[in-house]
């Protein structure tokens, strides 16, 4: 089977580090800032980087509709951090007007565990994966504060969701791509052999 | 689900502290003075905001010591943004950092722009919790600021003129410095890394990477998307605007426009587009004018 192509939201963020975990997860990745280069991807990353910004960029140049409807049409998703913030249903504490994808039927609160100060390291417990540990950052995290019946918690911190399936897509309040330990891209990608 | 078999949370780790820059990469970090001009740079769009009692314009104006803005000010900004407040502190000046760590700011730039208190050390940027940013004009100078425990670098550029030759021949100078450190041969790094003045670690985890092992931003006079998106193709993560959004004609206009052009760096039609009909920019000053005391760029080396 061909590497899947999967494309890496590239407005701003964390994109090269993405880029480097689908490769290490065997999958193609590509940069996408547009709606034709949206089209020629089986799946999509959305980076970890500032949800304000990327929402900004995606209303000025026309892209909340159509990433919006390559979604629906069933376009899996794998969310970090800002990511996730963009795909929930509802963004508490976003900024008057923020409006994201809505297609995750989770809530979610932006830089839930307060500031810089507070972000920290860890080896999170994530069975999906694994029986190891995954080491995982949370950088200014946005906390998930609720989730929908269609949707399965992964992992928690704390006793709160941190990672969850919805359908096809996978989202997390952490980033995995920036400690080198691919198994969670590999989950996305092993998921993508139906596609 | 075994959820107690977490490990222990860990803050202020060289991994934590890069980690907050790589998310800010292809963003526009914007200079604001007041809490409105936060807002301003935040429904523009900016990835972060740099919390200053003067931009650098006037800085340069003014004259006289610039030290740490007043804490009460940077404190009315970040509670008007949610988006990270950075603030400057003076190059060595280590109480002055401890204020902003204490503050709760997300990163804090040990600044030339700001007048240096000590003429020999930079401060111990390891000994904090959060991150720092530092100015550099070559591989050397940011080599170094990373030993000390820099998590960011950005170009200096010449800051407040609105004129953005240094910021292009410093960005320049640290990309043909690691293209150069590229073709030396394993032992050649020894005496490159002296005469860089660095730590042969960091030397070869340079060269084997082909760019900084942190996040390298250009700032110092960078005025127009045009000047944004040339620092982009020059190989920069992102851009630091100064003075040039809150000291020309249509602030919230020209931010958002910078934070575009620093996306679609690389696509000319778009460019072109969001250029236009920006009202007027900051005037410039031609460097050629400065004498060479009112260069910041030579401060802290």
């Amino acid at each position: 089977m061909p590497a899947p192509r999967v494309g890496v939201l590239s407005l701003q963020g964390d994109v090269r580090e993405h880029l480097i975990a689908l490769r290490a997860a065997g999958a193609e990745g590509v940069p996408v800032r547009t709606a034709a280069e949206l089209a020629t991807c089986q799946a999509l990353v959305l980076p970890g980087g500032e949800s304000t910004t990327m929402e900004r960029l995606l209303r000025t140049f026309d892209l909340l509709a159509p990433l919006r409807a390559a979604i629906e049409g069933g376009l899996p998703c794998l969310a970090t951090c800002a990511g996730t913030i963009l795909l929930a249903r509802e963004i508490r504490d976003g900024l008057p007007g923020q409006g994201g994808l809505g297609v995750l039927d989770l809530a979610v609160r932006r830089n839930a565990y307060g500031r810089q100060r507070d972000s920290f390291e860890a080896g999170l417990a994530f069975p999906a994966v694994g029986p190891e540990p995954v080491l995982v950052a949370f950088i200014r995290a946005p906390r998930i504060e609720a989730v929908g019946e269609g949707v399965e918690v992964l992992a928690r911190w704390e006793g709160e969701p941190v990672a969850v399936r919805q359908g096809p897509h996978l989202a997390l309040t952490f980033h995995p791509e920036i400690t080198g330990d691919p198994r969670v891209h590999r989950l996305f990608v092993a998921g993508l052999g139906g596609v | 689900m075994p959820a107690e078999s977490n490990g222990h949370a860990t803050t202020g780790t060289p991994r934590i502290k890069r980690g907050l820059a790589e998310m800010l990469k292809g963003g526009v970090i914007m200079d604001v003075v007041t809490p409105e001009q936060a807002e301003i740079a935040q429904e523009a769009g900016a990835v972060a905001v740099m919390a200053l009692e003067r931009v650098p314009a006037d800085i340069r104006r003014d004259g006289g010591v610039a030290r740490m803005s007043d804490p009460a000010r940077i404190k009315a900004i970040i509670g008007a943004v949610s988006v990270p407040v950075m603030a400057k502190c003076r190059i060595g000046h280590f109480v002055e950092a401890q204020i902003l760590q204490a503050l709760g700011v997300d990163y804090i730039d040990e600044s030339e722009v700001l007048t240096p208190a000590d003429e020999e050390h930079h401060v111990d940027k390891w000994a904090f919790e959060i991150p720092f940013v530092c100015g550099a004009r070559d591989l050397g100078e940011a080599l170094r600021r990373i030993s000390e425990g820099a998590a960011m670098i950005r170009t200096k550029g010449e800051a407040g003129t609105g004129n953005v030759v240094e910021a292009v021949r410093h960005m320049r100078a640290v990309s043909q410095g690691i293209r150069r450190l590229q073709g030396l041969r394993s032992e050649e790094l020894a005496s490159a890394a002296k005469e860089l003045g660095a730590s042969l670690d960091l030397v070869r985890e340079t060269a084997q990477l082909g760019r900084l092992p942190v996040v390298n931003f250009s700032a110092g006079g960078i005025a127009t998307p045009a000047d944004a998106a040339l620092m982009m193709q020059l190989g920069c993560d992102g851009n630091f605007v100064g003075s040039g959004i809150f000291k020309s004609g249509d602030p919230a206009r020209r931010a958002k426009a910078i934070v575009a052009a620093t996306t679609y760096f690389d696509k000319p039609d778009v460019l072109a587009d969001i250029s236009a009909d920006l009202g007027e920019p900051m005037v410039g000053i031609e460097i050629s004018t400065l004498r060479d005391e009112e260069l910041l760029a030579a401060r802290g080396i």
